[in-house]
């Protein structure tokens, strides 16, 4: 046995700048045991339902992320109007959907990019990010905002989309495609992408299952599981299928991440041809009073939103189980047994959003 | 289209003291811990346990209701990661949870006051 030492990583370090802290336990070059800390900047968001009411609370979720606000707008919507027994205009629904897909789409290529930094690979994370830019230009034009959008209300969404806007997402999600088909060819059949991907980090099904991980990371290890599969919004009307692949290593996260943009694209797609006319939100009266537990599929996996409400403007209880908060157990079976230099590259792929955790 | 799994979420209250048995039961039948949460109301912790089917996507969840001073099991030996949701209800509530496996002693979030979701003068 050589000499065990302990490495300190993060809660700075350049390949991830939200700041996550792991003691690494290494003997030579190999990880033996990964310790993290979370909680440099947790926020207390959850806690401001003592002094915001139930509907202005609609605009603190959604910045709980930059990435994932709107799915985080959304959940809450839904929780309070499970509470509420509101009933969501099918025009709402669907317009939900479309921007939830938008918003999958510009994480995942997000994700993409950091990824190709990560293992040192600078064009092609200008070209995911470059192709990232046309997602946000088309919300910033259908919602006024890049990665807030602020369009959720509690009974459906505050704009509607015009023919314009349509056409204008139609026309981006072509190019988009497009141009990530030239680009999925690098990542998934380029020498150097797979000799730093394929078999580092491996989790199986059952460790992914046993871990509780949530999202691309656990349906990189083979578990068919997705939210969206419940059907909520206009996603039950919808043509899909949960990607998966049985690898369980940073290629299956890398290859189940790449086709979910292409699967948004083609929900996307679906969404506008069949978008239904009429009304997009409905006003809400009364207070909430009851509880309830919703779950979405966010781009990093499933969150959990717990609302409990007392009858009055402000709720007793709003929780955000993320999953970055469900993915760290799995995170930590990956880095054990790794190579120090693949350190960085495993925190990575499971696509960690420390914004989000720190709620 | 696609076949919808959109089963109605399960609540059963328990007494704090079947707590391991029951947790044992959702482990039995293969189901993931998808969350645990705590809320204060009205003088006491009302502590959620929430288990989910990932095929049936059915979820279930256990529900406890105990007095501020009462101590609960830790279910990491159960379900080994649950270490993080103790800890966080564990700090954030001041929920007394017994034996975690990988107990932080409430430096998970590294705040700088005692139970800040609960006024003192509430307990």
């Amino acid at each position: 046995m050589g000499k065990r030492s302990v490495v300190p990583f993060g809660p700075q370090h350049p390949v991830l700048p939200e700041p996550i802290h792991l003691d690494l336990v290494i003997e030579d070059e190999k990880i033996i045991e990964a310790i993290p800390s979370i909680g440099f900047v947790h926020r207390g968001l959850e806690s401001l339902v003592t002094k915001r009411t139930y509907k202005e609370m609609t605009y603190v979720v959604e910045r709980t992320c930059g990435i994932c606000s709107f799915m985080h707008g959304m959940a809450y919507c839904e929780a309070v109007e499970e509470v509420m027994n509101v009933e969501v205009p099918d025009r709402g629904k669907y317009l939900r959907t479309i921007w939830a897909e938008l918003s999958r789409m510009h994480s995942h290529l997000l994700w993409l990019g950091l990824l190709a930094d990560g293992f040192g690979f600078e064009s092609l994370f200008y070209q995911c990010w470059r192709l990232r830019e046309s997602v946000l230009d088309v919300l910033e034009l259908t919602t006024g905002g890049r990665c807030i959008f602020s369009v959720n209300k509690i009974g459906g969404v505050l704009k509607d989309l015009d023919e314009d806007m349509t056409k204008a997402i139609l026309q981006t999600v072509d190019k988009v495609e497009k141009e990530l088909e030239a680009i999925k060819k690098t990542f998934l059949f380029d020498y150097s992408v797979e000799s730093r991907l394929k078999g580092v980090g491996v989790l199986t099904k059952q460790q992914a299952h046993d871990l509780g991980c949530a999202g691309p990371f656990a349906r990189g290890s083979g578990i068919k599981m997705d939210m969206r599969m419940r059907g909520y919004d206009a996603y039950k009307d919808l043509d899909f299928e949960p990607i998966v692949s049985e690898d369980g290593d940073g290629y299956a996260r890398c290859y189940v991440r790449t086709m979910e943009i292409f699967q948004s694209i083609d929900i996307i797609r679906q969404a506008i041809a069949k978008l239904p006319a009429g009304e997009f939100g409905v006003d809400v009266k009364g207070l909430p009073k009851g509880e309830a537990f919703v779950r979405v599929e966010q781009p990093r996996g499933e969150a959990v939103y717990y609302v409990k409400a007392n009858g009055t403007q402000y709720l007793d209880r709003m929780r955000v189980r993320t999953p970055t908060f469900a993915n760290l157990p799995g995170l930590v079976e990956t880095l054990k047994g790794a190579q120090f230099a693949d350190v960085p590259l495993l925190i990575l792929a499971i696509d960690p959003c420390i914004s989000c955790t720190e709620r | 289209m696609n076949e919808i799994f959109n089963p109605e979420n399960k609540l059963e209250e328990i007494n704090h003291e079947k707590l391991l048995r029951k947790v044992l039961v959702m482990k039995n039948k293969n189901m993931r811990l998808a969350q645990m949460c705590a809320a204060f109301v009205e003088g006491k912790y009302e502590l959620s346990y929430s288990f989910a089917d990932d095929e049936t996507y059915e979820m279930s969840t256990l529900r406890l209701i105990i007095e501020p001073d009462t101590a609960i099991p830790s279910i990491t030996e159960i379900y080994p990661y649950a270490f993080f949701y103790e800890n966080e209800i564990n700090e954030l509530f001041g929920v007394n949870v017994k034996f975690i496996n990988h107990d932080y002693n409430k430096k998970l979030y590294r705040i700088d006051a005692e139970s800040p979701f609960v006024k003192k003068e509430d307990k």
